[in-house]
């Protein structure tokens, strides 16, 4: 018995380490979304300026397993995100919704333009109020809508195809199937 | 004796410096109560940018416009409770600095306390047993000899 309680020390600190260890290979950058599993807030873009693509409401995100991509074109990762977004939209692996998060009026039209547009819809998001009711705290952000129009996983950052194959394409497919 | 004067005229100059701050004049509402209000809840909400920031300070451009957001929320008439719970609700506990005392944060909250606790606890068990251990059997002659001659030869 007090053998044991020798040890005691050594395990609390064990126990310690490992917490810490999590706690730092944590990414603090990545704060959880409140919205997982719930609808998405309700909202109602206009289209950007003569872009030529419509914009769109939450309601609209309803009945199909979709992505919503936030972006603007004054993000770097946007532009490195960019050419796999068309590659994905062009397979017809998944629909996907763009808002275009506080760009200067033409910013964005120019933008699709130049890099062509994944998009079945793109809201023009010039105040910013939208991607704050999304939670968004960085662009790009992706977040996969179920068929009932529920937010069911939050991707921040951009989806490369490592992203894509390994985490996103999983979820997408298996909503797919089961709703 | 000037250089203290001038050590304590610089050392009242830093008290007279204002907290650093990225509100912008524009962005101030007229209402001077309101006004207070909102640099006052600005304080104790993070910047979910740059995270280590108040949105007081921060001059991240989603910053700015969340503390327009919050002076709209507070002109609106929404007590600095509501206001709080408004960002809440988009961005979670995480928007505050200072978390709240429910279930999910008890461990947070406590764990300081009760290890206090526990190590003053094993502090005093340790100190008494200490304290009442008997005091060891006095030595036999022959013990006290053999630690004469010990004591001899390093003397």
């Amino acid at each position: 018995m007090k053998r044991l309680a020798t040890f005691i020390p050594l395990l609390v600190f064990v126990a310690i380490g490992v917490i810490f260890a999590f706690g730092l290979s944590r990414d603090p950058s990545r704060i959880p979304s409140t919205l997982i599993n719930r609808p998405l807030p309700e909202f109602s873009l206009p289209p950007i300026a003569d872009a030529g693509v419509p914009g769109f409401a939450s309601e609209d995100v309803i009945g199909d397993v979709s992505l919503v991509n936030v972006f603007g074109s004054w993000c770097v990762s946007c532009r490195i995100e960019h050419p796999f977004l068309l590659k994905l939209s062009r397979a017809g692996e998944v629909k996907i919704y763009g808002v275009d998060w506080k760009d200067k009026p033409g910013d964005g039209a120019a933008w699709l333009e130049e890099l062509g547009n994944p998009y079945a819809a793109v809201g023009d998001d010039a105040d910013g109020r939208v991607a704050i009711d999304l939670g968004t705290t960085g662009a790009p952000e992706t977040y996969i809508i179920d068929r009932q129009g529920r937010v069911r996983y939050k991707q921040i950052g951009p989806i490369t195809p490592e992203v894509w194959n390994k985490t996103l394409k999983p979820i997408v497919e298996h909503l797919k199937k089961s709703s | 004796m000037k250089r203290a004067a001038s050590l304590a005229l610089f050392c009242l100059a830093l008290l007279a410096a204002a907290p650093a701050r990225a509100v912008a004049p524009d962005e101030k509402l007229a209402d001077p109560a309101l006004e207070a209000r909102a640099e006052a809840l600005e304080h104790r909400l993070r910047c979910v940018v740059c995270q280590s920031e108040s949105l007081a300070e921060s001059d991240a451009f989603l910053a700015k416009d969340l503390r327009k957001l919050l002076r709209e929320r507070i002109q609106a008439g929404d007590t600095d409770k509501e206001a709080v719970e408004y960002l809440v609700r988009r961005y979670g506990q995480y928007v505050l600095l200072l978390p709240r005392f429910e279930p999910a944060t008890y461990v947070l909250w406590l764990l300081p306390g009760a290890a206090v606790l526990i190590g003053a606890a094993a502090a005093v068990f340790y100190i008494r047993r200490g304290r009442n251990a008997p005091a060891p059997a006095p030595l036999d002659d022959a013990d006290e000899a053999r630690l004469k001659q010990i004591l001899d030869e390093h003397a």
